[in-house]
């Protein structure tokens, strides 16, 4: 049994697809959705899928096939606290809230739980002190 | 009873260790407790500070004289090129300007922050030679110790307020104001607000030329008005600008000078550019000296302008202050949007700290201005022409 973390992107049109449960039904996989969010223009779920690494592959061609946009998620995003000055700018991409900033000490805090992986705050960051780890 | 304190009475209880320093942002709550005539009584001094990208940010470097040697007609730092149409081994290196290798990657801004951590860089210079300075190209390295002489002058620093950027358009921006996400998916915002220098001192009372300032972690100085200086900005009934108004222009030494104060940025899609770390102490020369610097986030209000129309005037959404800012959300056409700063707060709270504790300790003075900025400049346009329309 192999178990990999992917981000997939809904666009508009694919929101209402049920696709775990196809995943499930036709390619034996086990989704388990560690996030979701949902925007006025596309849908995002953090998922770990378990199953054999071939059922694994399969379960991608078959999303993609979908319209369904994937990629394998990075393990956790690293903040180089002697470049970092605290300045905010990632906050203003990080649609999940797990970059914040405020509202006592105006210090930089960074929650693992709450990232989906969408990589915007790695080129926002003006003193480029976030880097992804994978 | 009224309030008057001169410049040599403050630098003299400095000096004594007796001068009662407390922040722009202290001062609030002493002026809430005690009222205006109290807080003017026993405070001396009030310091600001604010930690931004300020691209009109750069260094004066003389290199001195290789052996023969060289009139040096173009320069590069690491790759970057820098202005040398002055004396022959004098230069002018600029944030703003991009490695000729690496892009946005380095620039100006990085060079400056590896000369002040003390690093080795690269010179290349070419010259056509001359009967005095017959060299015509070198390559060497240099560091703050091999210079002459190599500081900081900013043609713009400190702007006094700054308007808030948003995006109503379908496609993400990159600008000098972070990154912009679609159809107002943010909202960012620069300044240091009620610690910010200028907006608590709206009418540049006690900040001219000559002013004694904290630059990047070393004592500098106001040299001149800032570039783009509008004093006849709109101004709420505080005196407070709604919308850019003033800038200073600073010089100083960039051998005393601290990266923890001053860092090299490069904002995806734009460019290079400096956060510089600013810091100005204000006397506490009466009472209305007090009452503008008690000014308070939510007494301060900026226009929220849409950077997606790429033209001189941009459309805007209304006006907001800073206490809704940085509540972390605000409404634009009843939408809720994030907002971000772009400047940190965290790093001007450290300068107005750290500056508090020069005076306390008697190792910062103040300094009167020798000559104050004039109220009446207007800040004019660029108006593409004919010679015979000007
Ligand atoms: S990758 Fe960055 S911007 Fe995206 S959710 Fe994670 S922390 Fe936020
Ligand atoms: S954008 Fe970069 S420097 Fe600014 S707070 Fe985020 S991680 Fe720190």
């Amino acid at each position: 049994m192999a178990k990999k973390k992917f981000v997939l992107h809904f666009p508009e049109e694919s929101v209402e697809k049920p696709v775990t449960y196809h995943l499930v039904k036709d390619y034996n996989l086990i989704p388990n959705i560690l996030r979701a969010q949902i925007d006025e223009n596309e849908g995002t779920l953090v998922v770990d899928l378990q199953g054999s690494a071939e059922q694994i592959d399969r379960g991608v061609i078959f999303l993609k096939d979908q319209g369904v946009g994937i990629q394998e998620a990075i393990q956790d995003l690293v903040i180089n606290r002697d470049r970092c000055v605290d300045c905010g700018s990632c906050t203003g991409v990080c649609k999940p809230g797990a970059l914040a900033i405020g509202p006592d000490d105006w210090e930089l805090k960074f929650d693992l739980d709450k990232c989906i992986f969408c990589e915007l705050c790695i080129n926002t960051c003006p003193t480029r002190a976030i880097k992804v780890q994978f | 009873m009224a309030v008057k304190k001169t410049y040599e009475e403050i630098n003299e209880k400095i000096r004594r260790g007796e001068a009662v320093v407390v922040t722009a942002e202290e001062i609030i709550g002493i002026v809430n407790d005690e009222g205006v005539e109290k807080a003017a009584q026993k405070v001396d001094v009030i310091t600001t500070g604010t930690f931004g990208p300020m691209c009109s940010t750069g260094a004066f470097i003389n290199f001195g004289h290789s052996d023969p040697p060289i009139k040096m007609t173009k320069v590069w730092l690491n790759d970057v090129p820098a202005y040398a149409g002055l004396a022959a081994v004098d230069a002018y290196i600029g944030a703003t300007e991009l490695s000729e290798t690496q892009g946005m990657n380095y620039g100006g801004a990085y060079v400056i922050e590896d000369l002040i951590a003390g690093k080795n860089v690269k010179l290349e210079a070419e010259a056509y030679g001359t009967d005095c300075y017959p060299r015509k190209d070198i390559v060497t390295y240099i560091s703050k110790d091999t210079l002459n002489e190599v500081y900081l002058f900013n043609p713009r620093n400190a702007y006094q307020n700054y308007a808030v950027a948003v995006n109503s358009s379908a496609r993400m921006l990159y600008t000098y104001m972070g990154t912009l996400l679609p159809k107002l998916g943010n909202a960012t915002y620069c300044s240091a607000g009620q610690l910010s220098p200028l907006l608590n001192d709206p009418f540049y009372r006690t900040i001219g030329i000559g002013t004694r300032v904290f630059l990047a972690g070393m004592q500098g100085y106001v040299a001149w008005q800032g570039t783009q200086f509008n004093p006849q900005q709109t101004r709420s009934e505080n005196g407070v600008p709604i919308g850019t108004g003033g800038t200073l222009a600073l010089i100083g030494n960039l051998k005393d000078m601290n990266t923890e104060f001053i860092r090299a940025a490069t904002f995806h899609n734009y460019g290079t550019t400096m956060f510089v770390g600013v810091g100005i102490p204000i006397p506490v020369l009466d009472e209305d000296v007090v009452e503008k610097a008690s000014v308070s986030d939510k007494d301060i209000y900026t226009t929220i302008v849409d950077y997606s129309v790429p033209q001189r005037s941009k459309p805007n959404f209304g006006k907001v202050n800073y206490a809704e800012l940085r509540s972390g959300k605000i409404e634009i056409n009843g939408k809720t949007v994030r907002t971000a700063p772009i400047s940190s707060l965290n790093k001007a709270r450290k300068i107005a700290a750290t500056l508090k504790e020069w005076i306390k300790q008697g190792n910062f003075f103040l300094q009167q201005p020798v000559e104050n900025f004039s109220l009446d400049q207007t800040f004019k346009p660029l108006e593409i022409v004919t010679e015979e329309e000007i």
